[in-house]
């Protein structure tokens, strides 16, 4: 069964169509990558998925219920969590509280405990601070843990992002470009982590520009060009479709999908 | 071992008790006194206002509103409702905390210039009532406000009143400190940073603004209250545009986020006055110089640069 269920969805700004009547799927344990040219419309569509824009067309469901219109802090309750294209990290706190943070929801603490120092206040923080670390080392991160996350490394802020996302215990993880801007080192890192996260159960929703991470990685496909649906399908079916070869990869970028289907 | 002494939790609480204890045996007169006495007052204020805008990063510059409504409220209330000044002095924070949270919801929904001009309104407000409601206030003049007493003591005299005000002043710092390592506190300071990626977290963005400008109004309210009681005399003033500015500027020439920078700029606005009297009329222009000559060389505040610089030493 499926966990996330987007149905003709679509989005305009003015004139502009941005996302155009696309629908798909993702399953609880499943890579599923949207990728496409730059203006495709997909970070539109990750925004129309995760409440950051509204829209009246079409549907997302999450679980089977509904959840168009909903705010994305109470997208986050039903476990759908996201990480942006352009970071979204708290500069001036450590990367440790970075990652406390994504604790939030699971905090059993109230603003009269907190305000009171009460025992139970140093308790959640205990177990907080150490729930954080061990997820710091699951991404790689545990060195810059006590560092302000302002001055950490492009790459290691990707993975941060991914952290604190893991933080929230997400049952469908959205991942913008997670891999962009970092070396093969650091990309194949994320590869690792994203394969393990979602062999964990986690539906993964990804978008990313590497294509050799995306074929290794993707169960499923989806291919979009000026807001619409131009394919769908596995890796392999996707890397020979020559609509999707012509329109979006290119040759250079087929033979680089071969090279890493190898 | 200094490093291990400043980042401990309860160093900035005992940097304060140090002082409170202090003061008084080095204080040459009670006028001395007085004067530390207005300085826990007005740091008071200034900690909801680390938790506002250093925690939260969001600006009132109409905090001055909650400090006359908390005065205001112990000059009223035995006046026309025939209350106790410190039963009227809670009722007047549990007012102000009711303004702030229905002014809030709406306000805190702007950010930057726009949520500054937003509170810079609403302080006109109060202001403007305090000044205009002249048969209930007394208008420009001011009230009366009457001797409190507890537990039988009446309240009265420097002494008495450094004591009382350093008491209320390290409760709230020890409360702002609390709220600073908890899961509140990482909340507020992660919306100050991005709300986006806040709200991204589960974290309710509006609700725990709201949050703190609730918690400041309470700070400023019963600084307010203390204010008052303690002069014996409350003037619209309390709650006028400039002594917003200065709660504001206390805490950014103390630096913002630091408890304990708080305290120094309140001591900062609150001392230097009195000590540049002897300049006559030359004495804002001096004062305004010295802000700006703080702001250029410490950026970042008087105790986080301080605090910097002694880490650094160390290592």
């Amino acid at each position: 069964m499926s966990l996330l269920q987007v149905e003709n969805t679509g989005i305009s700004f003015g004139g502009l169509v941005a996302v155009d009547n696309v629908s798909f799927s993702v399953s609880p344990g499943e890579v599923f990558s949207i990728i496409g040219p730059n203006g495709a419309g997909k970070t539109t569509l990750f925004n129309i998925v995760t409440g950051v824009y509204r829209t009246d067309r079409g549907s997302v469901s999450l679980a089977g219920e509904k959840v168009a219109g909903l705010a994305p802090h109470l997208l986050v309750k039903r476990g759908m969590v996201r990480t942006f294209q352009n970071l979204q990290i708290f500069f001036r706190m450590t990367a440790l509280e970075n990652v406390m943070v994504g604790f939030h929801l699971a905090e059993r603490s109230s603003l009269l405990s907190d305000l009171l120092g009460l025992p139970s206040v140093s308790r959640q923080n205990r177990a907080t601070r150490e729930a954080a670390l061990a997820l710091l080392e699951r991404v790689g991160l545990a060195a810059y843990a006590a560092m302000p996350a302002g001055t950490l490394p492009y790459g290691a802020l990707k993975r941060l992002e991914i952290a604190r996302a893991l933080a929230s215990e997400p049952k469908v993880l959205l991942l913008d470009e997670p891999a962009a801007g970092c070396n093969a080192v650091e990309s194949e890192a994320i590869d690792n982590l994203i394969t393990g996260i979602a062999s964990g159960g986690v539906a993964v929703v990804l978008i990313e520009h590497d294509m050799k991470l995306v074929m290794r990685i993707s169960d499923r496909i989806l291919v979009l060009a000026e807001g619409k649906r131009l394919a769908e399908g596995t890796p392999e079916v996707i890397r020979h479709d020559p609509v999707v070869v012509s329109a979006y990869l290119g040759e250079h970028g087929a033979r680089e999908a071969a090279r890493a289907q190898g | 071992m200094i490093d291990r002494i400043l980042n401990s939790r309860l160093a900035p609480l005992l940097v304060l008790a140090f002082l409170v204890a202090v003061i008084p045996l080095v204080a040459p007169s009670n006028f001395y006194l007085r004067v530390a006495a207005l300085v826990w007052v007005f740091s008071i204020a200034a900690f909801g206002l680390t938790i506002l805008m250093g925690y939260a990063g969001q600006v009132s510059l109409g905090h001055a509103g909650f400090l006359g409504i908390g005065a205001y409220s112990v000059a009223l209330g035995p006046e026309y409702l025939g209350l106790d000044p410190l039963v009227s002095l809670c009722l007047g924070v549990f007012v102000s905390a009711a303004i702030a949270w229905v002014v809030g919801r709406p306000i805190l929904k702007l950010r930057g210039y726009y949520l500054a001009i937003a509170t810079l309104g609403f302080g006109m407000i109060v202001s403007l009532v305090l000044n205009g409601e002249s048969a209930i206030t007394g208008g420009p003049d001011g009230m009366q406000v009457p001797r409190a007493t507890l537990f039988g003591l009446k309240l009265s005299g420097s002494a008495t009143w450094y004591w009382v005000t350093a008491g209320v002043m390290l409760v709230g710092a020890a409360l702002a400190l609390n709220i600073g390592n908890s899961p509140t506190g990482r909340a507020l300071r992660a919306l100050h940073d991005s709300e986006v990626a806040a709200a991204g977290t589960g974290i309710d963005v509006a609700a725990r603004k709201l949050n703190a400008f609730v918690l400041a109004a309470i700070y400023a309210a019963v600084a307010g209250g203390l204010l008052a009681l303690m002069n014996g005399l409350i003037t619209p003033d309390a709650a006028g545009f400039m002594n917003s500015i200065e709660l504001v500027a206390m805490v950014i020439i103390g630096g913002l986020g630091s408890v304990v920078g708080a305290v120094v700029g309140a001591a900062f606005l609150v001392v230097l006055p009195q000590a540049l009297t002897s300049l006559h009329d030359y004495e804002q222009a001096v004062l305004g110089l010295l802000i700006m000559v703080f702001m250029i060389f410490l950026p970042a505040g008087i105790v986080p640069t301080l605090r910097r610089k002694m880490t650094e030493r160390a290592a």
